[in-house]
């Protein structure tokens, strides 16, 4: 069970840390990191595998959102499957 | 395997987030052929009761896909084996209680629409069809959700023009019945030749008698991604232009065959079609008619329109094929006019009229949709307008279909709103000059010829 984080925001200390002890918590396991800079943009794609969260996908993406918004980030959770239908034949 | 590049996966995020790239709906097919009762009593019990069964989680697993994929799932809805064939033996009262109890069972299960009201008459009418037919506008005045279409022709069996001039009528007293409300239940009524059986898209969706018990149909959207992938050809060749459809309709479907898939495996339902149909919304950026536009014509309806639109149906279709195991239903771009910016904004320009719709209806799905016209136009040139599309679509073994809107107390050049996603249409004109005695004629337009095709 593999989903895609991918978080965007103005630059700031401290964005992986805060998403990956988050998910620490859960027991979600990060199986790839890769992070930009667009356009003075901050742009992180993390493949997670949530096969043993503790808790249930919809928590752990609600959770995430709710990060996103304390720290102003912009976080998008999607199970890995759509990408690899539109992106792969 | 590793990860998808960071650029593939923000142009999916972009797709979704600012170019309206949505599952337009998960259509549930459902057979109700074991629910002919001669009591019409029970027979609405059963009906309301297998449909509860089925499609009580329908809703709920549609919003589920859309947070496990983080895709919107735009509309979650039913169609129903042809309810002339389930009340075959009903009085008109008969099939009108029939709706309302689709309606109860649509608000119960949480579908904003339920497809299905349906006759099929392309050679001939029985009792119980007449009856049918009859039923409609106190049907589609009595109910919010229920759909209503009827099959007048068909390339084998040719064109019913006793139910052509019926419908002329019926559409004439749904819009009166429904007067209040612009005659919204004009809106929710499509007149086909050559309908298929498993369209999840409304207002025409039926789930034919060869289907299965129980099916998911998957109508996508993404007219908006198709814009903005344009916008990058700008002046370039056709070829380019084709491609770059074909390649984005492949994209777009292959998320709708993800969704499918996973809907009906979710739902314990066959997995059925893909519809491959580009249908807009009334929102800025999810226009049909921008696309057209962005090929180099300064408004949609002009000279050119019909090839252009060509070309774009076909792509759509080319390239969206090689992404679904199965693709069906009415798969083409949609021109709806009161669900499309860009069409209305062409409507009310002036340069977007009935005949070049007509004439658009050749090379695209579905017809003429989502037309408001004068309240006062008489039954017999609504009649006409069905021959008319009936005969494209006959000659041309396509499916074509009228949902038109007499639009009562209505003139040329006002406005009828509708909401939602039924948009706002512009009152187009039609021509004055009477077809009352070739419609009076009735009888049936025999059936074209296959060969010496020209």
């Amino acid at each position: 069970m593999k989903a895609i984080i991918a978080i965007t925001a103005t630059d700031t200390v401290g964005i992986i840390a805060a998403v990956s002890t988050y998910l620490a918590k859960c027991n979600v396991n990060i199986l790839d990191i890769s992070q930009t800079i667009m356009r003075d943009h901050f742009v992180m794609i993390m493949l997670v595998d949530y096969q043993k969260s503790k808790v249930p996908f919809d928590t752990l993406r609600t959770g995430l959102l709710q990060l996103g918004q304390e720290q102003a980030l912009s976080i998008h959770v999607q199970r890995e499957d759509i990408f690899n239908a539109m992106h792969r034949i | 395997m590793a990860m998808i590049n960071t650029g593939d996966i923000l142009q999916t995020i972009q797709m979704i987030e600012s170019q309206h790239l949505d599952i337009r709906t998960i259509t549930m097919g459902i057979s109700l052929l074991d629910c002919i009762d001669p009591d019409i009593e029970r027979c609405c019990q059963k009906v309301y009761d297998k449909i509860t069964r089925l499609a009580g989680n329908l809703v709920q697993v549609g919003e589920q896909i859309e947070r496990d994929y983080g895709i919107p799932v735009v509309n979650k809805r039913i169609s129903v084996t042809p309810i002339a064939l389930i009340g075959g033996c009903q009085s008109a009262e008969g099939y009108v209680r029939l709706a309302k109890t689709l309606d109860r069972v649509a608000k119960t299960v949480g579908v904003n629409f339920l497809g299905g009201y349906s006759a099929l008459v392309q050679k001939g009418m029985t009792s119980g069809d007449r009856a049918f037919l009859r039923s409609i506008p106190q049907a589609l005045a009595a109910t919010e959700r229920v759909c209503c279409s009827v099959n007048v022709a068909s390339t084998r069996a040719g064109i019913d023009m006793d139910a052509v001039q019926l419908m002329g009528r019926v559409i004439r007293e749904t819009a009166e019945l429904t007067r209040d409300r612009g005659g919204i239940g004009c809106a929710k009524l499509v007149v086909f030749a050559n309908a298929v059986e498993d369209n999840p898209f409304m207002a025409g969706a039926f789930h034919g008698v060869g289907e299965a018990e129980c099916v998911i149909n998957v109508g996508v959207s993404g007219p908006g991604v198709v814009a903005h992938a344009l916008k990058a050809c700008w002046g370039k060749p056709f070829d380019e232009v084709a491609e770059t459809i074909k390649k984005t309709a492949f994209r777009i479907t292959r998320v709708g065959q993800l969704v499918a898939q996973e809907a009906s495996r979710r739902l314990g339902a066959d997995f059925g079609i893909v519809d491959l149909s580009l249908a807009p919304t009334p929102a800025v950026g999810d226009s049909v008619a921008e696309i057209l536009e962005l090929m180099g014509l300064e408004r949609c309806g002009t000279h050119g329109t019909t090839a252009a639109l060509a070309l774009l149906n076909d792509a759509v279709k080319k390239g969206g094929v090689m992404a679904s195991s199965h693709v069906g239903g009415l798969s083409g771009a949609f021109i709806p006019v009161s669900e499309d910016a860009g069409m209305i904004a062409a409507a009310r320009a002036g340069c977007l009229q009935l005949d070049k719709l007509e004439a658009m209806t050749c090379v695209c799905s579905v017809g003429l949709d989502m037309i408001a016209v004068p309240g006062d136009t008489p039954a017999a040139t609504l009649s006409a307008i069905i021959a008319d599309e009936c005969a494209i679509g006959m000659i041309n073994n396509k499916t074509t279909a009228v949902r038109i809107i007499p639009a009562p107390g209505c003139r040329v050049g006002d406005t009828v709103e509708f909401g939602g996603l039924l948009g706002s249409a512009p009152v187009m004109a039609v021509h004055p000059e009477s077809a009352g005695e070739f419609i009076a004629r009735g009888g049936r337009i025999p059936a074209p010829i296959h060969s010496l095709r020209n």
